[in-house]
């Protein structure tokens, strides 16, 4: 199956533009949302596992740009940044996003923090592209990155078949 | 159910739970409708519907074999789509999965809600 067994964060594609995750995390959403706001939690939990993640600019607030580098394990850098549009806490958060490899795409992600019975919180990202070109752009630099997983495997299979 | 007609787009046309399902359950095998039938449990329409915008954004070829038609995956199209959609739910599988294991790993300190 395609869907993934194995992980717990859900990921649903609702329209072209839209790419929506998911997932429950067994403590409470003011710990989340620290975690998603505070400099120093960042580079604890962000990025891919062997890289490192450092915070360039972390500025909280409507307008406060971000920025972090995260160093994979090849050594590549490679830069994010955006800038922060809504800050509720401990509820909700909106920013843009953008992968500096390729410059002016980009997208704007929603996260909610939604309290659940037992302490619980879900996390869910709505990231939106304003375009196709968009879109296409983060898709140009996600094969720069390689991969594997599910769909991976997938394609070496039907690559073979 | 899109917005957007998914015969343009084969990114669109795997949004669809169901399609990627179809996708996996073909494989690497060349399939009739009744085999499909089969191994999904689905009715037979709804197989031949997915399958039609499959083919249209062609992630998926047909072959007339006697009274039969066969359908396989187009594995250079769907590696387009998979380029895009793995980087992207690699790095926040891995990310979620850094930030369960860091929320463990803190002491709960607030008060719980509820």
């Amino acid at each position: 199956m395609v869907e993934k067994t194995s992980s717990k964060t859900t990921f649903s594609y609702p329209s072209e533009l839209e790419i929506v995750m998911s997932r429950v995390f067994d403590a409470g959403r003011e710990r989340i949302f620290k975690a998603y706001t505070d400099p120093r939690s960042i580079p604890l939990w962000w990025g891919q596992r062997g890289s490192t993640t450092r915070v360039d600019k972390m500025d909280v607030r409507p307008g406060g740009q971000w920025r972090y580098i995260e160093k994979d394990k090849e050594g590549h850098e490679h830069g994010f940044r955006g800038e922060y549009k809504e800050i509720v806490p401990p509820e909700r958060l909106v920013n843009t996003f953008e992968y500096e490899p390729m410059p002016g795409h980009v997208s704007v992600v929603t996260t909610t923090f939604e309290e659940l019975p037992g302490g619980k919180t879900r996390v869910t990202t709505t990231s939106r592209f304003s375009s196709k070109a968009d879109r296409d752009g983060m898709m140009t630099s996600g094969m720069e990155r390689g991969a594997n997983e599910t769909w991976d495997r997938l394609a070496e299979r039907l690559a073979k078949g | 159910m899109a917005r957007i007609p998914t015969t343009h787009d084969p990114f669109n046309a795997v949004a669809e739970p169901r399609r990627r399902q179809l996708l996996e359950a073909l494989g690497t095998q060349e399939l009739a409708v009744n085999d499909l039938v089969q191994k999904l449990s689905w009715p037979q329409p709804m197989i031949s519907k997915h399958l039609a915008v499959l083919k249209k954004v062609e992630l998926v070829s047909e072959r007339r074999l006697g009274r039969q038609r066969l359908y396989r995956v187009r594995p250079e199209q769907l590696k387009m789509i998979h380029d895009w959609v793995t980087p992207f739910e690699q790095f926040w599988q891995e990310s979620f999965d850094r930030l369960d294991e860091y929320l463990k790993s803190t002491p709960k300190k607030e008060k719980r809600n509820g």
